[in-house]
């Protein structure tokens, strides 16, 4: 959908999937890097894949020159320059609107571009206690938690996308690029659902519940939200109401089908069960014959037999148990490709169907392009009108 | 997202089916649910306009497919296939609207072995990897608060409207969207998908370690309040070591090298816990960033209302909402240069511009409105 569109990506690690997301909805995005800069990392290739890799010192005056050679033809610029960086100066809006006034620049930063903060240090654990998104989560006795896999760049980055593409919308209407600021710290915010409305409403600050659910019973009974199986961890919640009855039914329908014991359940009227009027020692006794049950299963199991039986619930999946999950094999999902040094490589594949098509991932990641070819090809796009 | 930056959104619901979090959810205004009263319907939904059609009702999908017609956007996230059997699927859009582009985003996409699958976004964050990487490598797996992946979703769908709505102003060609909310929440890990397919490497949770960063971890301070800090050099650690008072610590043996910190990570941690109880949060992590060291203040909800960064971005804007009285609306990570967003009002009550929306967008008459009434199709 963006076939078009010429997008170069200066940011840093905070703002890495905008570009790659851009890619994916048909943009040509140019990675740039200094020369010698490494990008065997995972992270590097899984977020710089279907992009283009342009070696460009921007610190050197040669390579200054090039890139103000190139922003005439570029129609968005994303980086993650903080007050006081060495390359800031270069990349003031005020200057690169005079370059081009339909560029739309796209800052992605921990902070934003101003305010008291904006020039603070930040990586992913500090971007998720910014954004409140540690408070909410690991044991209420212990310590705050972070997701291992760092998530604040990716709420960042895909806000930055959205950003861009509000800007993009604008600029096809008037002809006029702008300057979009984006904040880590307050896209984490997102993370955090409905949190804030406790805090607003009723003065109560949410915080983080473990591995059980709370404030679900008026008698404060916690229910179990992970249950060990025979290979891992489940998902599953006993849940009230209509989803709940039919989840709770057939939970009870597929352990007497097994002849597991059934305890308490074997009586419970599901129509009439509420989860805000149980006890403890209730919540105890109904879950314990549902512990036992599910440690016979394994997480395919529970993921096949809970889907065709339409209940609520699913594994706690592995990286490995997502690669080898037939939902994604059958919607087409993942794409291979062979990287700069001829292996095979299997990625994510662009996150969206459209029209009924996957679109191809087109670059593999490093795949270069040098800095005169790139020139040559963006006057020749201009001239003939794209984007 | 859309609305906040000048889009005129219309929330589609029925009176018989309303929106599910306008009344399961709380909180609610003095503690009593009520379809108007949600403040988690309203966090989510300020700026839009809320109209009710009954999709039972022939009359009601009649008036549905005129606001079809009205759109150049139409977002749903029902089943597979229920759009289409209402009448109001793709093609039957294409119909009504040649330009329109169309978004469908349910748990695991249009087509696919479990496509009709139901399921809540809590439960799809175990499934798409999150839960399991939360927590310390001895416990179990930890929730994330909320649907968590919902808004991973949401965020990747705005940006594939956006660039739907985009190719149709520049060349007048409608799209369809299939987006997975599970395929959206997957890039958010795609690097640990990466390398598990190339070295089978599969990501374990860790509780808050980093493997290129020692010390990286939250510290308790004063008051039971939180610290994060992190280390990514020897000279970052060093100027840490001066903070703590303990300047040798930098050529300490056993803290010296990055290599040094991970083996030895727990004393260092230790360490700086014993330093941070006697700290209070807010002031130790200003004092750390003038070292030029990386941390911040474990900000918990309430933080983020007194937070100077996010107060001087506004990110929370104050507007009066009809039930609930003056509310907080979440304004955007994002702002723009030339056309500044704003939360234009608090999120409305259930058909609430049911007369502005078909009257005035759509141009409906008195008469014939009243016709759709009577025949139900505003229940």
């Amino acid at each position: 959908m963006l076939n078009g569109y010429t997008i170069l990506d200066l940011s840093n690690r905070v703002g890495w999937l905008a570009g790659r997301l851009l890619a994916d909805l048909g943009a040509d995005v140019i990675r740039v890097e200094a020369p010698g800069v490494s990008i065997a990392g995972a992270d590097w290739q899984a977020y710089h894949v279907n992009k283009r890799l342009l070696r460009l010192d921007i610190q050197t005056v040669d390579g200054k020159r090039n890139f103000d050679q190139l922003i005439p033809d570029v129609d968005i610029l994303i980086d993650s320059a903080q007050p006081g960086d060495a390359f800031a100066q270069h990349l003031d809006w005020a200057r690169l609107k005079q370059l081009n006034p339909r560029l739309i620049k796209v800052s992605v930063t921990p902070f934003g571009c101003e305010g008291p903060r904006a020039g603070w240090l930040a990586s992913d654990i500090e971007l998720m206690a910014a954004g409140g998104a540690m408070s909410l989560a690991g044991e209420p006795d212990g310590a705050p938690m972070r997701v291992t896999v760092p998530q604040s760049y990716g709420w960042a980055g895909a806000q930055a996308a959205v950003g861009a593409l509000t800007a993009a919308v604008h600029r096809t209407a008037t002809g006029i690029g702008q300057h979009v600021d984006v904040s880590a710290q307050a896209a984490v915010i997102l993370a955090s659902s409905h949190a804030a409305a406790f805090w607003d409403m009723d003065g109560k600050n949410p915080t983080r519940c473990g591995a059980y659910l709370t404030g679900r019973s008026m008698k404060g009974a916690r229910y179990r939200a992970f249950w060990p199986c025979s290979d891992g961890h489940l998902n599953f919640m006993l849940y009230g109401g209509p989803a709940g009855r039919r989840t709770n039914t057939q939970l009870v329908a597929w352990m007497r089908e097994l002849n597991s014991p059934l305890g308490v359940l074997e009586n419970i009227d599901w129509k009439r069960f509420d989860p805000k009027l149980a006890t403890q020692d209730e919540v105890d006794e109904l879950e314990r014959p549902i512990a036992n049950f599910f440690l016979g299963l394994t997480k395919r199991k529970f993921l096949d037999e809970a889907s065709r039986r339409e209940m609520l619930g699913y594994p706690v999946s592995t990286m490995a148990d997502i690669a080898a999950d037939p939902q994604l094999e059958a919607r087409d999902f993942w794409y291979d490709l062979k990287g700069s040094v001829g292996h095979q490589q299997r990625h994510c594949g662009s996150f969206a169907i459209v029209d009924g098509v996957r679109p191809p991932l087109r670059h593999a990641p490093g795949e270069e392009v040098n800095i005169d070819r790139l020139l040559v090809e963006l006057k020749t796009d201009s001239t003939s009108g794209n984007a | 997202m859309l609305a906040t930056f000048g889009a005129t959104v219309v929330h589609v619901e029925s009176r018989s089916r309303p929106d599910g979090f306008r009344a399961e959810y709380p909180p609610y205004k003095d503690g009593k649910p009520g379809l108007d009263r949600g403040g988690c319907f309203a966090i989510f939904n300020d700026s839009k306009y809320a109209v009710t059609l009954d999709l039972k009702n022939e009359s009601g999908v009649d008036m549905a497919k005129r606001l079809i017609g009205w759109a150049d956007i139409v977002i749903e996230n029902m089943r597979p296939e229920v759009m289409s059997r209402l009448g109001l699927g793709y093609e039957a859009a294409r119909e009504l609207n040649p330009g329109v582009v169309m978004i469908s985003s349910c748990n695991m996409g249009q087509t696919g072995p479990r496509a009709y699958t139901p399921g809540f976004g809590s439960q799809l964050s175990a499934l798409a990897g999150f839960c399991g990487l939360t927590g310390s490598m001895e416990g179990p797996p930890q929730l994330l608060y909320g649907p968590y992946i919902d808004f991973i979703a949401s965020s990747l769908g705005a940006a594939a409207v956006l660039a739907g709505l985009d190719r149709q102003r520049r060349i007048g060609q409608g799209a369809l969207i299939d987006l997975a909310q599970y395929e959206s929440g997957l890039m958010f890990v795609a690097s640990a998908l990466f390398d598990y397919h190339k070295i089978g490497a599969v990501a374990e949770r860790a509780g808050n370690s980093d493997p290129n960063a020692a010390p990286h971890d939250a510290y308790p301070c004063r008051a039971g309040g939180w610290l994060v800090l992190s280390c990514w050099s020897d000279n970052e650690f060093g100027r840490l070591a001066d903070m703590l008072g303990q300047p040798g610590l930098a050529a300490d043996p056993c803290f010296a090298t990055m290599e040094a910190r991970k083996i030895n990570e727990k004393d260092l941690s230790a360490l700086i816990s014993q330093w941070s109880l006697s700290q209070d949060a807010e002031e130790a992590a200003t004092s750390l960033q003038t070292a030029r060291v990386h941390a911040y203040p474990v900000n918990t909800i309430a933080d983020l209302f007194r937070d100077p960064q996010l107060l001087y971005r506004h990110v929370w804007r104050r507007r009066r909402h009809e039930v609930i009285g003056d509310l907080a609306c979440y304004f955007s990570s994002f702002d723009l240069s030339e056309v500044p967003g704003d939360v234009t009002g608090a999120a409305p009550l259930l058909g609430e511009h049911n007369l502005m929306v078909f009257q005035d967008f759509l141009g409906v008459s008195d008469d014939e409105y009243a016709e759709y009434q009577a025949k139900g199709a505003f229940d």
